[in-house]
């Protein structure tokens, strides 16, 4: 029988993947954005999953907002990075802080 | 083991797996791919929970729109990923590290877990009986009576983050011609054409 456990596992481990990710990628944008876009998946994953065994509906409403918002960041990170990319002609994050006062 | 239970296993393990593949392929490309994949297992998951219209609104907002928006910036920008890659391995130790932490962190918060006495009365809206309200229904109701606001406020959050994409790449090039609409409707024979009387032998 498959409990809540189980699917908080599932979880933690796409959480832990993605926080993996965005240290051992630090140098790609896109792999960075891509691993939040994960650890947003795995929050989604525990909203769901909590909504469905304590049986309440709010859980997947806020899961429609996180999906919104996940939607949105994914939009303006990605116009944030062809910006830089026309600017810089690279994606590297190293060059990122050549704003700094 | 029912075929709920081996389905869950399957799903899962892709699911992760293809996480994994996310942050360790070469190719950026490859990496949208288990991104996709990732979606869509994990719709499936939320279809063993029972919540249809979230793993519709999964692979219709995350696999049509946001990977393919992936895609799009991964394959126009020009980029040297292997020079991206090739400092990858030094990172490695320290990220292990952040994520066994992690791991850790959510491991001891995971096993003092447990639900309170009162939790199943404290629900903001009990699921109706999907018999008779189906999940999509179920959600509405929510969603258009308590949550109007929210619902109109995230309706806003995605304007702005459109507005903004736009107003990021935009960009008026001054080296192309483009067509103007204005000037081709004012135009009339009288101006577009210039008669010259030409004497013989001679040139303008």
């Amino acid at each position: 029988m498959i409990g809540l456990e189980h699917y908080l596992t599932v979880a933690a481990a796409l959480f832990v993947i993605a926080v993996f990710g965005i240290f051992a990628n630090r140098k790609n944008v896109i792999v960075i954005l891509m691993s939040i876009e994960l650890m947003l998946l795995s929050v989604n994953i525990n909203l769901v999953a909590f909504s469905a065994y304590l049986g309440d509906l709010v859980g997947q409403v806020f899961t429609m907002f996180v999906l919104t918002v996940a939607a949105a960041e994914a939009a303006i990170g990605l116009a944030i990075l062809v910006c830089f990319y026309r600017n810089r002609g690279s994606i590297a994050v190293d060059d990122v802080n050549v704003m700094k006062g | 083991m029912s075929v709920a239970d081996f389905a869950f296993y399957c799903f899962a393990s892709v699911t992760v797996a293809s996480g994994l593949f996310v942050v360790l392929a070469r190719n950026p490309v490859h990496s949208v791919l288990w991104l996709i994949l990732a979606f869509l297992s994990s719709a499936g998951l939320f279809v063993l929970l029972g919540a249809e219209f979230v793993a519709m609104l999964l692979v219709i907002v995350y696999v049509g729109a946001v990977a393919v928006l992936f895609l799009f910036v991964v394959m126009m920008l020009d980029v040297d990923f292997s020079e991206l890659k090739a400092r990858m391995a030094a990172y490695f130790p320290i990220a292990a590290l952040i994520g066994a932490v992690f791991l850790a962190q959510l491991v001891m918060v995971f096993g003092v877990w447990q639900s309170s006495d009162g939790a199943a009365q404290l629900r903001g809206a009990p699921t109706p009986d999907p018999a008779e309200i189906h999940n999509t229904k179920a959600l509405g109701n929510l969603l258009y009576d308590q949550y109007i606001h929210l619902f109109q406020a995230a309706g806003l959050i995605l304007l702005v983050a459109m507005i903004g994409a736009i107003v990021l790449t935009l960009r008026h090039r001054t080296d192309v011609k483009r067509q103007d609409v204005l000037a081709q409707m004012y135009r009339d024979p009288a101006r577009a054409m210039e008669l010259k009387d030409v004497k013989p032998g001679q040139g303008l």
